[in-house]
């Protein structure tokens, strides 16, 4: 709560290393969005967002940590923890989205999409691409 | 009790590492890291055998350069705004990683390089379907994944 009511005492270099990652990150993030709004494909949309999710996630953690740590004079690394967090569930959203878009578009035979590999083939042929988990 | 006692203390120092380490906290901690242990051991997960971990700092040296390297290239790619040309598409890598643990490491490293998506595994056939946003060579990326990440990955976990 008073940490931010401190925030004129934080000293220039701090500033400047607090501004310029916050900016990168943010920066990070409007790319990806404006990727996310320009793409065509759902398949190349998934890919803007990745910006905001890595190093503009990344760069976020790290303005934040310098800013809380040379405020308090002890290191913060609560904000590793958001980015573990952040990184590691990522493609359990990507894997459902992507499958779910993967299904539609084979089941209605969209040739841009590759088949399913010959492996499954036996489920495939009895009708009913059901029961993978 | 404890099946999984290294995952409990870890959990524990999280909690007190982010709610303060008082001793009120040190009692809702110590019950929500037994409990998520036991939830835990009811998936019945594969143990990990980090056979290799002396090799992990290489792997997170090597994520970290790459998820720099190809942010940079998807920003150029976005902003130079030159759609008509580039083309996107899947890949199919055949994997001989078969070890779960490993495999959820591969998923993380290529769905956080940004141009990479992991899309699909097919656990009978052991490929991994991949989308790549510029798509220029495709043995290229076969080679990448499997020469880069893969072979790092299977000496650490098989």
């Amino acid at each position: 709560m008073s940490t931010i009511e401190h925030a004129a005492e934080l000293p220039a270099w701090a500033a400047l290393v607090v501004s310029v990652f916050l900016v990168l990150g943010s920066g990070l993030v409007l790319m990806g969005m404006l990727g996310f709004v320009r793409l065509s494909t759902f398949y190349e949309r998934i890919h803007a967002p990745t910006l905001g999710t890595s190093w503009g996630t990344g760069s976020i953690v790290i303005a934040s940590m310098v800013f809380f740590s040379v405020l308090s004079t002890r290191p913060v690394v609560h904000e590793i923890l958001i980015g573990i967090f952040v990184t590691v569930t990522t493609p359990v959203t990507l894997m459902l989205l992507a499958r779910a878009a993967l299904h539609r578009d084979r089941s209605e035979g969209n040739p841009e999409v590759p088949e399913d590999s010959p492996a499954e083939m036996p489920a495939e042929e009895s009708g009913e691409p059901a029961g993978r988990a | 009790m404890l099946p999984y006692p290294l995952l409990s203390l870890s959990l524990l120092i999280m909690w007190l590492a982010l709610n303060g380490f008082t001793f009120g906290q040190l009692i809702v901690g110590g019950i929500v890291s037994v409990v998520a242990s036991w939830a835990m051991a009811s998936m019945r997960p594969s143990k990990p055998r980090l056979r290799g971990w002396y090799l992990l700092p290489k792997l997170v040296w090597i994520v970290l350069y790459d998820i720099v390297r190809s942010n940079a290239a998807v920003v150029w790619i976005l902003l130079g705004g030159h759609r008509e040309k580039r083309h996107s598409g899947f890949v199919a890598i055949p994997l001989e990683l078969r070890d779960p643990t490993g495999l959820a490491v591969l998923a993380v490293i290529i769905t956080s390089t940004p141009g990479t998506a992991w899309m699909e595994y097919n656990s009978g056939g052991g490929t991994v379907l991949i989308h790549v946003f510029d798509l220029v060579d495709e043995d290229g990326w076969v080679d990448l994944i499997k020469n880069r990440y893969e072979k790092l990955l299977v000496e650490i976990f098989e």
